[in-house]
């Protein structure tokens, strides 16, 4: 299943809804462009919705981690929302889990952005 | 197989079936999957580096007590030993490293065999007794 990204804006937060797998190749690409396109358009604030996304590997994680600093470089925020089981499960065995904000729910994911 | 990423994700889906049929339940059959995807994704970019002329072969072997894949590349080889640790905090934010690591998160064994040339990377999984 290719990813698919999609975005919309709640309360000045960029809320990018991924479906589909984040691995080497064209998932991790996705989200890569996505965004660098979303920072270029000075959209700081960064919400990934992962309740869609079924698998990520290690790229997939690389990419994550490469948007999480790439953001907070330039001076803003990115958040996780919704993490599958098994996206959980990799973040906390790679000791990732406590570097993201995950939140699950989406309310909730919004305050907690610096307003 | 080639070095494509096409390989990498037929080598996953044939891992996910031999864990099928060696009775491994699914939860664990998706790590075993991982554990194949990370050999082969190091086998092809890092060891291969996606060239066409170089092969990564892929066997499976079931023996009633343990599934044993062997990923094998014609690279330059590495020391695994000298892999940073992706848990280490200095590490922790890279963007790549971690292969390996799940590759040991998922499997029972892990074993490296330097080839002439390349890297040969046994991956073992104990069946469930029945």
């Amino acid at each position: 299943m290719s990813m698919k990204a999609s975005t919309r804006q709640v309360d000045g937060v960029t809320i990018v809804d991924l479906s589909g797998r984040i691995t080497l190749g064209e998932g991790s690409v996705v989200l890569r462009d996505t965004i660098k396109d979303l920072l270029s358009k000075g959209q700081k604030k960064i919400l990934l919705n992962l309740g869609d996304v079924s698998y990520i590997d290690s790229s997939g994680i690389g990419e994550l981690v490469s948007a999480f600093t790439s953001v907070r470089n330039q001076g803003g925020e990115l958040k996780l929302l919704h993490l599958t089981k098994k996206v959980h499960d990799l973040l906390q065995i790679t000791k990732l889990y406590t570097v993201f904000d995950v939140k699950d729910d989406e309310a909730g994911a919004i305050a907690a952005f610096s307003h | 197989m080639e070095s494509t990423l096409d390989s990498v994700n037929k080598a996953e889906e044939m891992a996910d079936q031999m864990a099928a049929q060696a009775g491994i339940d699914e939860d664990t059959r998706s790590g075993v999957a991982m554990a194949v995807r990370e050999g082969m994704i190091n086998a092809i970019l890092h060891g291969n580096a996606y060239d066409p002329t170089k092969r990564v072969n892929l066997s499976f072997e079931q023996n009633g007590r343990e599934l044993i894949v062997t990923i094998s590349d014609e690279g330059h080889g590495f020391i695994p030993d000298e892999i940073p640790d992706p848990l280490a905090p200095e590490n922790l934010l890279k963007t790549s490293g971690r292969g390996i690591f799940l590759m040991r998160a998922f499997m029972d064994e892990v074993r490296f065999r330097k080839l002439e040339p390349g890297t040969e990377i046994t991956l073992i999984k104990r069946l469930p007794e029945h």
